[in-house]
């Protein structure tokens, strides 16, 4: 799966059940066939208008990095 | 349809209060209303509460009545409405509707939320449980999280700058420290908003609302029986409620509140106004950027340009249309649940010349804009003098 970073932020107060995850970046994808799909960043740090990729699904949470 | 009047009026200070419970803040919120109205609990024929979790955060459900009896209010239909931050916001149009109708006279409409139990991680984790929990949720999407990546956005496509989302802290600080009900009483410089603590890039602890308990009431009855009860009766000129996507990336343009925008047009052409004629309003700033986007939907600027307009002053106590003149969900706090109804309060003291330090000069019109979770309700309720 491919797309475009439509948004982004890093959260640094988490929920409780991502405490140890903090800070992690998130996303709003714009995928190929133009829906959007929230989902983790994996590596490098991206911003809005980045190109990305689906690297690999952990616990149904979409992680996408930078192409 | 018959006309709605407010009156009276009953609200808590917000803030953290390690002694109370929630029944207790409900309890004075809707005792100070009735006394406010000189009405005995006897007489009430319906109750209508805004709560958002209070089954999450405190572990009691079958909130209404439980309130309710507390107060002395029985044998009438007693409800809870959930509509995440929009709780008491959806309250108040449901009753306003059964009064137009001629269902019910006299009605009180309360909000509460006790939030201040929990630790943080976990008031954000129930706070989460208003977004997509099948989705964004999931990823580890927070509120601040969300509102964040609309103010990302709305930078990108309009140019936004980190000094307008903070002139919206600065500004209702500032407010805030003349309301003796505020949950922060502290005026902040424009450096301090500029340097606070990260909580999701860009916003920082200055651009979030607070986590508070509180409670507020109002009581509302035909506009032809106010005068039974009050000197000041305070009318709903316009009122309504719409709805969107809860999940974020459902949105086609994240910058903007659809349901905001169909609430305030419904509203504005009930009331038989424009935007132009609100003088003064209390906005949902439980982000600094959910008060400018709020100033584009609402049609009091362009979009695009409500960071502009909040730097410029215009919107500051004295400006030209003042907006959260009690500290807003900043500084007066936020207990979630209890915001809808606490807005109509504040627009009604002001209505009614009753703001002390913070009255405005004009103050004939003003709207409250109650938003629930990220824009999937809308409630925008527009008020006069009689």
């Amino acid at each position: 799966m491919k797309g475009v970073i439509y948004t982004e932020t890093v959260v640094y107060a988490p929920p409780e059940q991502f405490a140890a995850d903090a800070p992690y970046q998130l996303a709003i994808v714009t995928l190929e066939d133009g829906k959007r799909l929230t989902a983790r960043v994996l590596g490098e740090r991206v911003a809005i208008g980045d190109a990305v990729e689906m690297a690999e699904t952990r616990n149904h949470i979409p992680f996408f990095q930078k192409k | 349809m018959r006309d709605v009047a407010i009156i009276g009026i009953g609200k808590t200070a917000f803030g953290a209060f390690a002694d109370r419970d929630l029944r207790s803040l409900a309890v004075e919120a809707g005792r100070a209303c009735l006394a406010n109205a000189n009405v005995s609990p006897s007489k009430v024929e319906a109750f209508y509460l805004g709560n958002f979790a209070g089954p999450s955060f405190v572990g009691q459900n079958h909130l209404a009545p439980y309130i309710a009896g507390a107060m002395g209010i029985e044998h009438v239909p007693c409800t809870r409405f959930e509509a995440a931050c929009a709780s008491s916001g959806s309250a108040f149009f449901h009753a306003v509707s059964s009064v137009a109708s001629g269902m019910n006279d006299l009605v009180l409409v309360s909000g509460v939320e006790k939030m201040t139990s929990q630790t943080t991680p976990k008031v954000t984790e129930i706070l989460a449980g208003a977004g997509d929990m099948m989705g964004e949720g999931r990823a580890g999407a927070t509120f601040p999280a969300l509102f964040a990546m609309i103010a990302r956005r709305h930078m990108h496509q309009y140019g936004t700058t980190r000094e307008q989302l903070a002139a919206v802290a600065v500004k209702n600080h500032a407010n805030g420290a003349k309301n003796p009900q505020a949950h922060m009483r502290k005026v902040i410089t424009m450096e301090q908003a500029l340097n606070g603590k990260p909580i999701a890039d860009p916003l920082t602890v200055y651009d979030c609302s607070l986590v508070s308990d509180g409670a507020a009431a109002v009581l509302i009855c035909p506009l032809e029986r106010a005068h039974e009860y009050t000197s000041k009766p305070i009318v709903v000129k316009g009122i309504a409620q719409t709805s969107d996507h809860v999940a974020l990336d459902e949105k086609d343009d994240i910058t903007t509140f659809r349901a905001v925008k169909e609430a305030a047009q419904k509203a504005y052409k009930m009331a038989g106004v424009t935007a132009a004629d609100i003088q003064f309003a209390e906005l949902h700033d439980c982000f600094t950027i959910a008060e400018i986007v709020a100033t584009e939907d609402l049609g009091f600027v362009e979009k695009g340009s409500g960071g502009a307009y909040v730097l410029e002053g215009k919107t500051c106590l004295h400006g030209e249309r003042p907006i959260n003149t009690s500290g807003g969900l900043k500084a007066k706090g936020h207990p979630v649940g209890a915001t809808g109804v606490g807005q109509l309060c504040d627009l009604v003291l002001q209505l009614r010349g009753e703001a002390g330090e913070r009255q405005v000069a004009r103050h004939e019109l003003g709207l409250a804009q109650n938003l629930g979770g990220s824009g999937a309700t809308a409630v925008v309720t527009i008020l006069g003098v009689a």
